[in-house]
């Protein structure tokens, strides 16, 4: 028993002289760069942007995965752990995920409430508030407002700014470089929205299905009317009964297009679209949806040169 | 005469040159002031929507009471961006805390309140199982409100967060967890102070209602407390160690008042029980990732079930776990198919009148996800029994899990137990699982 207690009481004293020691071991001097960490590919791309080479930026959600949907692996805790500054989608959009891994992290300075902690929904127009009573009889809806906001230049422009206020208040040494590389990126998206509000001209007033309401803040800038959801309420699977009520309603609506963010199943879109004459056209909601989308200029240019020639096919 | 012409003509050339140059100057102008209303109009809806966004932060903030650290020298940083900045509210309210909370117009008056939940977890139970006087796992009832678990969590301030998860069963209520995590400490510690489930293993770090079967393993129920497990009031620190590129080793160290149903029991003060936990997880590919760990926790031995002997408080019981997780989850396509394989293998070292006990015992499991609402999952179990270590109990299950959506979950679960006593019992049990109100995610 003796011999028992003294290989506990060394063990003890291992796992406190191993903490002690994890907790005393100076950490790498990084160079002068911001280490910034954001929840999803869009809000990197953007904070790259403006960032440009005095930050370094990782995402944790892929492009090409459900936002909702982000398994917590340990994994990300070791990019929380050293981030400077956490860039969120916010409006509840990272709820199922995020929050445990700011807990376990034990970074102090991206707690919720520290200076890195940014929550960038507070600098966008926010559609879609609920104003009355919210249930979850209404499905997974948000009750702060649809949180797919970056999908608006407009938005993407205000997003980048404050983003450059808070990479200004965190690293003030490089406040004018944050301001400059800002001013170059409104400048350069000013001259893209020209161009693509004048691509999606031909098309304002189109009617589309979305699989998801993820869709609002784009369709709204580009004038696009979203008439339906292949989801019968935000987050509940497709049923057959409003499956059918969805080919009724497209038919008498005239519309074609079905818009379906990459990680939704087509089975039920390719139904919809085969009873309607319609059309699916898989989109992307988020910067890396595609290899070949690496920033927030490639994600319109491919968002809406699909889009047209989707309009263009089904005139 | 001709020149006169010429003149006049040049005359009339230039003074329509002039007047078209004028009207061109005229209508530059107009479109530079268009231009110009056009900025002030984008301006000022871009002050709007920052204005907006200020509010909504400040309805769904915490509001804590004091600043982080450091903000109050952030906050200071002059503004350098062109007008029209973004004006975002300053560092303590900015970071926009937004409590999850329902009802629109009244939101702002809970803002201040802890997200609540409360999940429901009914069991119904069909065909034989004997309760026999020295087996440790006891069989459910026909028809059962197993379990209403009321969740109050928070964020204390700056520094802090608050979780209580409060049991209700059908005869008592019973302080599951409650404990504060200390999320801003230096060094990237973590600490949590308050009653908790330990960090032994897998399963004992598990609520009911996240567990993917409907029972516990009978490893679990044998050697380490069944359903309450190492579950006791202590104080958890847990550190990230420096590891090579990818890999993610965590060491978390507890102390608790030794006090575990009937795994560990301190009979005064200096009875403490301990537990280790070490935790090394890598992701092999994008979709797969494996997490092993390592546990070893010593405490006082309690009194079993059906004990007859008192013990004296100086029996000493140890438990050592291996546990291994391996997942896949493709991204592209992770809300409709998954597949997780669990083990967990633990031995127990227990002290007891009239010879020292050593038992084995693991599960091994795996479930695989059909289509975004369907799971189909097997388990085997075999376990010693703690206290009578030749004593070995064997078992399997097959269970189906339907979603109705992210709320509620029914399952059904085929369970087969072979007891040591050489008596088999078939069982079919139903569990339907609810989840009503804010109910903060676990960790993985």
């Amino acid at each position: 028993m003796k011999k028992m207690c003294r290989c506990s009481r060394f063990l003890l004293v291992v796992v406190a002289a191993v903490l002690v020691w994890a907790g005393l071991s100076p950490v790498p001097a990084e160079a002068k760069k911001l280490n910034v960490v954001t929840s999803t590919t869009d809000m990197a791309a953007l904070t790259q942007e403006v960032g440009g080479d005095k930050v370094t930026v990782e995402a944790i959600a892929k492009g090409y995965q459900d936002p909702h949907f982000v398994e917590a692996k340990p994994s990300f805790l070791l990019k929380l752990r050293n981030a400077d500054l956490l860039v969120v989608v916010g409006l509840q959009l990272e709820i199922g995920w995020l929050p445990p891994l700011i807990n376990q992290c034990g970074n102090a300075r991206i707690q919720v409430g520290a200076p890195g902690y940014l929550d960038a929904s507070q600098f966008a127009e926010i559609l879609e508030k609920p104003t009355g009573e919210v249930t979850r009889a209404m499905g997974d809806v948000h009750p702060l407002g649809n949180p797919h906001y970056w999908l608006d230049p407009d938005n993407g422009r205000r997003i980048a700014r404050g983003i450059a206020e808070k990479l200004s208040e965190l690293d003030a040494g490089d406040a004018s470089y944050f301001q400059q590389q800002l001013q170059d990126f409104e400048k350069r998206l000013a001259t893209a929205e020209q161009k693509w509000e004048a691509e999606m001209k031909p098309y304002q007033g189109r009617k589309v299905v979305t699989y998801h309401n993820s869709f609002p803040n784009f369709a709204r800038h580009f004038h696009l009317n979203v008439i339906g959801y292949v989801e019968p309420r935000p987050g509940i699977p497709p049923t057959p009964s409003h499956t059918i009520e969805l080919i009724g309603l497209m038919k008498r609506e005239n519309c074609k297009i079905i818009l379906v963010e990459p990680y939704f199943d087509l089975k039920t879109p390719n139904s919809v679209a085969s009873n309607t004459g319609g059309k699916v056209v898989v989109y992307l909601p988020s910067v890396g949806g595609e290899k070949q989308v690496t920033n927030y200029f490639q994600l319109f240019d491919y968002d809406i040169d699909l889009l047209t020639k989707a309009f263009q096919a089904t005139q | 005469m001709k020149n006169l012409i010429v003149g006049a003509a040049v005359l009339v050339l230039f003074a329509g040159q002039l007047a078209a140059q004028q009207s061109n100057n005229q209508a530059q102008a107009d479109s530079t002031d268009t231009a110009a209303l056009q900025q002030k109009i984008r301006d000022l809806e871009d002050r709007l929507i920052a204005l907006e966004g200020q509010v909504r932060m400040l309805k769904s903030a915490q509001a804590p009471s004091a600043p982080a650290p450091g903000a109050e020298a952030s906050a200071e940083t002059p503004a350098q961006a062109p007008a029209p900045a973004p004006t975002p509210v300053t560092s303590v309210t900015s970071a926009g805390g937004q409590l999850p909370v329902y009802g629109g117009a009244s939101a702002a008056a809970k803002a201040l309140n802890p997200d609540i939940s409360v999940i429901g977890d009914f069991i119904g139970a069909a065909g034989g199982n004997p309760s026999l006087p020295l087996a440790t796992l006891q069989p459910f009832p026909s028809l059962q409100m197993h379990e209403s678990e009321v969740g109050l969590q928070a964020i204390i301030d700056p520094y802090a967060r608050g979780d209580f998860f409060i049991s209700f069963g059908e005869e008592g209520v019973n302080l599951e967890e409650g404990f504060i995590t200390f999320t801003a400490l230096p060094g990237n510690f973590v600490a949590k102070v308050g009653k908790m489930r330990s960090a032994f293993g897998k399963v004992n770090t598990l609520h009911n209602h996240v567990l993917p079967w409907i029972d516990r393993p009978l490893v679990t129920t044998n050697l380490v407390g069944d359903e309450d497990g190492i579950d006791d009031a202590g104080v958890s620190v847990e550190h990230i160690l420096p590891a090579p590129k990818g890999l993610f080793l965590d060491l978390t160290g507890q102390v608790f008042r030794g006090d575990s149903g009937d795994v560990f029991r301190a009979s005064k003060r200096s009875d403490v029980s301990t537990v280790d936990h070490l935790r090394a997880y890598k992701d092999i590919t994008e979709s797969t990732n494996l997490d092993i760990g390592f546990s070893y926790a010593r405490g006082h031995s309690a009194d079993k079930v059906g004990s007859l002997i008192p013990l004296s408080s100086d029996f000493i019981t140890n438990l050592y776990g291996v546990d291994a997780t391996l997942r896949w989850k493709p991204l592209r396509r992770s809300i409709y198919h998954s597949f997780v394989a669990r083990s967990e293998f633990i031995w127990s070292q227990r002290q007891q009148f009239p010879s020292e006990q050593r038992a084995f015992g693991f599960y091994t499991s795996a479930e695989y996800q059909l289509g975004r609402r369907w799971f189909l999952g097997g388990r085997y179990d075999r376990s010693d029994r703690a206290q009578f270590a030749n004593l070995t109990d064997e078992g399997g299950s097959v269970l189906l899990t339907y979603w109705p959506s992210e709320f509620s979950q029914i399952r059904g679960q085929y369970r087969f137990t072979k007891y040591a006593e050489n008596i088999d019992a078939h069982e079919l049990l139903m569990q339907v699982i609810f989840s009503l109100g804010a109910h903060g995610a676990h960790p993985f």
